[in-house]
């Protein structure tokens, strides 16, 4: 089994080769380079790797929420690609990722995860964490930091929300970005437990625009 | 692969229709589009973020249905080629991602090429071989352009463009101030049947002495869309009924006056004997009328592909990466951007 993850919904563009003695994975930080940068970046990991892009049997990709715009490049990617292939495509919620990776580093409890939504909100999540590993308890969401409860806030928090808002989540977590390899490692163990991975996109905000209908009742 | 018949599949997504097409050299197999514009419809207009949505909804479906249809598997393919630029930015990444996985996953070379080139490229799997050179007036909801094309694969020069609204924008947007529904363009096609082509004098842009000089092969049709605005308000303010045909037929006659005029104008000065039209308004009824009139009067030999092929389609992206290949050019970088004020000029990025 070789899985090939990917993740763009951070600054983080992000791809990894899972399943087989130790997961290879690349990641650039280019907040605007999602569409230049991934392809060569995917070609780079197999090379490294010593695999062809036939050996691939799986791809997994972060569903975010995150910016749409790279987002959609990641998916797009990992959905095209396993077409090309033949095989089977999984979503992964990208907060998940960040969690998995956080809760290696952090005591039993509880963490935060707060990303940058731009227009200075966060997509946030909360998880539980025993022994080393997350659980998610909520659903991913769309708030403005200051909205969200003073209990939330004060939780170890990952993603770059409290580098974007110091003031309001007080406890950092050093994992600011999505790292393929965390998402790669929990797509290989949802499908180990035959879980249902939707690739579906979470957008969390409908697009900016009024139909005619709602210009016209303004 | 055989060179001179080379297997490419293009995909096309710079506004808001999700196009795959595949071909075979010049033989077209197949052109499979999803389009968003009934979605678009309900806000008046294209949303870029309602089209990237739709686009990466529809981007696997679609390459499987032009798969399915052509009878083709993607590892027989020996090229992807996709819309680079221009168009919208976030639409565009997502054909572009989409291309370079095919490319990755497949070991094939990517050609990111122009979507105007495209739109010119497309009329070999109807009719054959382009005339070289070729006069290309391409016209649609995003572009009003005369390109002098050389050689589509790697030299196409802009003599004119809008200076302000694209032609199909103006269509639009006349027909929301005549309360006709979104895209206007067929819409209003429709109603000038009914009614007089001189019926009113609207203004031709960019056409008097001064602008032939400054602006000879430009167009502008801003101005003429707001007279059309201010003559319908000042009949309403009348309380005089608008005659619906009789603005949409002297609308349409005003835009397509020039423009064939600027095009066979184009054709003569540069010793051009093949024009070519394309862009959702090659659809327009009285272009193509008007246009055929005007070149078989001048001796000019006037192409128009069938409209499906005239509007926006990976068809068309497919044909000039097939010519690409043909011709030997060289492949684009996997690094390629999306480009979306991509010049003309740049055919392959």
């Amino acid at each position: 089994m070789l899985l090939l993850a990917i993740d763009t919904s951070t600054s983080a563009i992000t791809a990894a080769l899972c399943g087989g003695p130790g997961p290879v994975s690349r990641t650039v930080l280019d907040a605007r380079g999602h569409s230049e940068r991934l392809a060569p970046l995917l070609a780079g990991c197999l090379a490294e790797s010593g695999h062809t892009a036939g050996d691939v049997t799986h791809v997994a990709v972060g569903t975010g929420p995150g910016p749409f715009t790279g987002l959609r490049v990641g998916m797009v990617t990992g959905t095209t690609f396993a077409l090309a292939r033949g095989i089977p495509v999984v979503g992964v919620c990208s907060l998940d990722a960040l969690a998995r990776t956080a809760a290696a580093a952090a005591g039993d409890g509880e963490l935060l995860v707060a990303t940058d939504a731009r227009r200075k909100e966060v997509y946030w999540a909360r998880y539980g964490v025993r022994a080393g590993r997350a659980h998610r308890l909520t659903d991913p969401a769309v708030a403005r930091p200051a909205d969200l409860p003073a209990e939330v806030r004060a939780l170890p928090t990952a993603g770059r929300g409290p580098v974007l808002f110091p003031d309001l989540f007080p406890r950092p977590l050093p994992v600011l970005d999505v790292d393929a390899a965390a998402l790669g490692a929990l797509a290989l163990e949802g499908l180990e437990l035959g879980l249902a991975m939707p690739v579906e996109p979470l957008y969390l905000r409908r697009p900016d625009a009024l139909t005619s209908a709602e210009r016209a009742s303004r | 692969m055989s060179a001179d018949e080379p297997l490419v599949l293009g995909i096309e997504t710079s506004c808001d229709e999700t196009g795959v097409g595949i071909v075979r050299g010049e033989t077209l197999l197949v052109d499979a589009i999803a389009s968003s514009v009934d979605e678009h419809a309900r806000f008046g207009g294209v949303v870029p973020e309602v089209a990237s949505r739709a686009h990466l909804e529809a981007m696997v479906p679609t390459i499987e249905r032009a798969c399915g249809q052509a009878g083709v598997r993607l590892q027989d393919l020996d090229a992807v080629a996709v819309t680079s630029g221009p168009g919208l930015a976030g639409a565009l990444m997502v054909g572009v991602a989409a291309a370079k996985a095919l490319a990755v996953a497949l070991g094939r070379p990517l050609y990111g090429v122009n979507h105007l080139a495209a739109h010119v490229a497309v009329d070999v799997v109807e009719h054959g071989p382009l005339p070289e050179p070729t006069m290309a007036l391409l016209v649609s909801g995003g572009h009003s352009s005369l390109l002098l094309v050389p050689d589509v694969t790697s030299d196409v020069q802009s003599l004119g463009s809008t200076i302000d609204d694209a032609a199909g924008e103006a269509f639009d947007k006349v027909a929301r101030v005549l309360g006709l529904p979104f895209p206007g363009g067929p819409h209003i096609d429709r109603a000038a049947r009914e009614g007089g082509q001189v019926a009113i004098d609207f203004p031709r842009g960019l056409t008097n002495n001064r602008d032939m000089e400054r602006h000879r092969f430009d167009f502008s049709f801003s101005g003429l869309k707001t007279a059309v605005a201010r003559w319908v308000e000042a009949r309403e303010a009348s309380g005089e009924p608008v005659p619906v045909a009789d603005v949409a037929a002297s609308f349409q006659e005003a835009v397509v006056d020039v423009l064939t005029r600027k095009a066979v104008l184009a054709c003569m000065e540069n010793g051009v004997h093949a024009l070519q039209v394309g862009g959702g308004v090659a659809a327009n009824s009285r272009l193509r009328a008007m246009a055929q009139e005007r070149c078989a009067r001048a001796g000019i030999a006037l192409r128009v592909p069938r409209p499906g092929l005239c509007t926006d389609n990976g068809a068309m992206v497919a044909a000039l990466g097939a010519q690409m290949v043909a011709r030997g050019r060289e492949p684009s970088d996997l690094c390629l951007p999306a480009d979306s004020s991509m010049p003309v000029t740049l055919v392959r990025a």
